[in-house]
Order: C-alpha cells, then sequence, then structure tokens
C-alpha cells in the first residue's frame, strides 16, 4: 500500500533530561506504515536539541510563548501555513495545550488544520487541584487532597491528613513530608518557583505505574501501553522503564475513557497498592516522553491520531508485547553556530 | 503452591514478572526447584529429589527450601486464587 504524503507539524522538542514528548513522536511518525510524512517542527527556544537532531524535523519554526496569546499564536501559523502548509498539529506542552484546543475549531476551518484534542472542559477538569472533584464525578478513585494558599494552612492538615504528606504544585514539582516541617520547606521551594495554589495530597503507598493511551472521545479506548518506571531521575522522570502485563491496569483505563470520552493522547500516572486498588493521581493531558516505547512494543498510537485527526476511522488496537524496556541516553550533538544563528534571528531552521 | 503462569524463567536463571516488571536472578538449584513446582511436582517429591542428587542432609534441605519457597511467595510469584494463595 502506497504511503499517503502529509506534514505534520509538532512542538515538544526539548529533548532534555525531563524530556518533551516531540522527538518521540516524530520517532512514531517516521516509522508509519500509513504516511509518509514531512515533520514541521515547532519550537520555543533555540536550545531545544530537536532543533539540531538529523533526520527529526524537515524544518523548525520558533512560535510565540504561551503566554503571548492566541492570536499571536494564529498569526503564527498563518505565516508557517504560507510556507510549509501543516495537514495535522501535535501540540506536546501541557502549557501551550490550552491555547491549542480553543483555536482547534478556527485551525480546521480558517487553515485546514487538523488536531485531536480534548475539550476544554476535561482539560481543565482534570487538572491537580481539581481531581477529588473530577474523580467523584467520574467514579475514578484518587488520592484525597486540597489546595492551601499560605503557609499557616499548613499546621491546621494534621486534622484531615495524617504524615507522610505528598505536597504538589499547581502545573509541576512535588516533594514527599514526613512532618510539619517537612511540609513547609516544600510549600515555600515550591511555590517560590511555580506559584500558589499548592496542592496537599494523601500519600499513597504503593508502586507507581504509568499508562500512556488515546481515547477517541467517543468513551472508547483506543489504544493503551502500562508501564513501570525501572530507572527514575533526580526530577522522578523515567530514565529506564518496562511494558507490563496487567489486566488490571487496562480494565481500569477503559473505565476512564468510558466515563470521561477523553479525546486525544493522554498519560495515566497511577499508584497501585500492596492490596491491588490503583489510585489516579494524575492525567497527563499529551502524550507523555516514553510513547515511543508504545511503538516498541507494537502499538503506534501517534500514528493512530493522525488518523483521528483526518477524520479516520481507527480501529482499537489489542495485543502488545509485554518485557519491552527502554534506556534513555545523553548524546552530545555537534552543531555548527550558523545553525544556532539562523534560528535565534530568522526564526526557522532547515538544516 | 503454584508459581504463577504468566512467569517466566530463562535458562540463565532470570525471572520475570510481566505483571510487576521485576525481574529476579536465580541459582541453578533454585531454577530447578522452580521448574519443578511448575511441573507439578509435591513438596516431598522435590525434597527426595534434591536429597537424592545434592550431597547434603534432609535438616538442611528442609531449612533452605523453606526458605527459598517463603521468599518466592514474598515475591508475590505465588498463583493466587480468591485473594488466597494455592497451596
Amino acid at each position: 500500500m502506497e504511503k499517503k504524503k502529509i506534514n505534520i507539524a509538532i512542538s515538544g522538542l526539548n529533548n532534555v533530561d525531563s524530556p518533551g514528548p516531540g522527538i518521540p513522536v516524530i520517532r512514531a511518525l517516521r516509522e508509519s506504515k500509513l504516511y509518509d510524512v514531512t515533520i514541521i517542527g515547532l519550537s520555543y527556544d533555540s536550545y531545544e536539541p530537536g532543533l539540531y537532531m538529523e533526520g527529526m524535523t524537515d524544518i523548525t519554526y520558533q512560535i510565540p510563548f504561551p503566554s503571548a496569546g492566541q492570536e499571536a499564536l494564529l498569526n503564527r501559523l498563518a505565516y508557517i501555513q504560507q510556507h510549509n502548509p501543516i495537514d495535522v498539529l501535535i501540540p506536546n506542552f501541557d502549557a501551550e495545550l490550552f491555547n491549542f484546543i480553543k483555536l482547534a475549531d478556527r485551525l480546521k476551518k480558517e487553515m485546514g488544520i487538523h488536531t485531536f484534542l480534548p475539550t476544554v472542559e476535561q482539560f481543565e477538569e482534570r487538572h491537580k487541584a481539581n481531581l477529588p472533584e473530577w474523580g467523584e464525578k467520574y467514579n475514578i478513585a484518587v488520592p484525597k487532597s486540597r489546595m492551601i494558599h499560605s503557609v499557616y494552612e499548613i499546621a491546621n492538615l494534621h486534622h484531615s491528613f495524617t504524615y507522610p504528606l505528598v505536597i504538589k504544585g499547581k502545573y509541576y514539582d512535588a516533594g514527599i513530608a514526613y512532618n510539619h516541617d517537612q511540609a513547609v520547606g516544600h510549600f515555600n521551594k515550591i511555590s517560590a518557583k511555580w506559584g500558589l495554589p499548592i496542592i496537599v495530597q494523601e500519600f499513597l503507598k504503593g508502586t507507581e505505574v504509568n499508562v500512556t493511551a488515546i481515547g477517541d472521545g467517543k468513551g472508547n479506548m483506543i489504544g493503551a501501553i502500562p508501564m513501570r518506571k525501572q530507572v527514575i531521575t533526580d526530577k522522578g522522570k523515567a530514565w529506564a522503564g518496562i511494558t507490563l502485563d496487567d489486566p488490571t491496569l487496562l480494565d481500569f483505563a477503559a473505565h476512564l475513557f468510558k466515563e470521561t470520552h477523553w479525546r486525544g493522547p493522554c498519560e495515566l500516572e497511577m499508584i497501585k497498592t500492596a492490596e491491588g486498588k490503583l489510585y489516579i493521581i494524575e492525567l497527563n493531558p499529551r502524550f507523555p516522553a516514553w510513547v515511543y516505547l508504545a511503538v516498541g512494543a507494537g502499538q503506534n498510537h501517534p500514528e493512530a491520531i493522525v488518523s483521528m485527526a483526518l477524520g479516520e476511522t481507527v480501529t482499537p488496537f489489542t495485543t502488545y508485547e509485554s518485557g519491552k524496556m527502554f534506556i534513555r541516553y545523553s548524546w552530545d550533538l555537534i552543531c555548527d553556530l550558523k545553525s544556532f544563528e539562523t534560528i535565534s534571528t530568522r526564526g526557522e531552521l532547515k538544516l | 503452591m503454584n508459581i504463577r503462569n504468566n512467569i517466566a524463567l530463562s535458562d540463565s536463571g532470570f525471572l520475570f514478572d510481566p505483571s510487576t516488571g521485576d525481574s529476579f536472578s536465580v541459582n541453578p538449584i533454585g531454577m530447578e526447584i522452580i521448574r519443578m513446582i511448575k511441573g507439578g511436582k509435591t513438596d516431598p517429591e522435590i525434597r527426595q529429589y534434591l536429597l537424592s542428587t545434592y550431597q547434603t542432609d534432609e535438616a538442611t534441605i528442609e531449612k533452605d527450601y523453606y526458605d527459598f519457597l517463603k521468599m518466592v511467595e514474598q515475591f508475590h510469584l505465588i498463583e493466587k486464587t480468591d485473594g488466597k494463595e494455592k497451596d
């Protein structure tokens, strides 16, 4: 079968120690059996390694930071569209998703750019700060948690929580506190970096397991791969992981899709207790950086998202290989200053 | 007692639990014991085999054999039915 030629825009090219999913998504699409892809990279920073990696993007354009607003993003995409028309766009950063979700209809109608993203409501209601209400609404087990806005609220936490506790930033970072003093320390450190509110969460003892999955927005799970982190960096990111054969994880994920009608890719971060009970601790509204493991295990989720964005019917994946591992590595790319100069001054780069 | 069906044991003694991602290494005698359990041998049959194959005594076999089984149980490699471990 001849592959369909298609131009796909991908962000998240920051392939650093806390990597974005862009490069793994590109690798998945380069291995597509359905599509002959031209990859248009979207970057925010001239130091994103994905800009300089041979064989990844065909051309990369810098785009405005999410804080610049939706019109600035739309204008930039309109410029890109004149030079390298985008058929499908897959955003991979949490912080940019809101703008892309809000613009999805206009992108399709005005520019012919297809996306397959969660709805605004789905995106908003699964925020860490809203997790208890989200869990209750969809009958999904989540750890007990509450938001606090002041360090003085920590003194009263013992009325409703017992130590240890998890102290989390609204978007990023977390620490385990075994007493009041440690909770104050984590609060100050995380709030200084990521702002308020801070989320206080019950500490669940168990094994952390993650699932990368995609939903069709109608209650069906199109694919899901469970993974356990085997090596974890000091930022809590997986440096090595292995696919699991655990039907309870897939049943739990399928229940979540059935209840929430989640649309698009996501990563489910879960805790499995010693008794086998599963809790969702986070739902990330995009592919995880380890999504290439799904391809290695037999499910090409980025390819499926492209098909769904184009309105094609995708048959759900039913099998995958357990015991498939990934191990990250670091590699020093040698780049010409000219490339750095080009992306920094012209805002676009073709290697 | 039985070892869970999905537990894989290689010829090198590498044991992999696909439901948790845990892996273990067992020595050649451990491999023999696990294969015998998987093959449906009973406790007395396994102990008798070990006694007749290795230069040791019954008390040592009993101590080491049950120590090994306890470890296998602690690592959740035992098949469970209705929440209870099979004997």
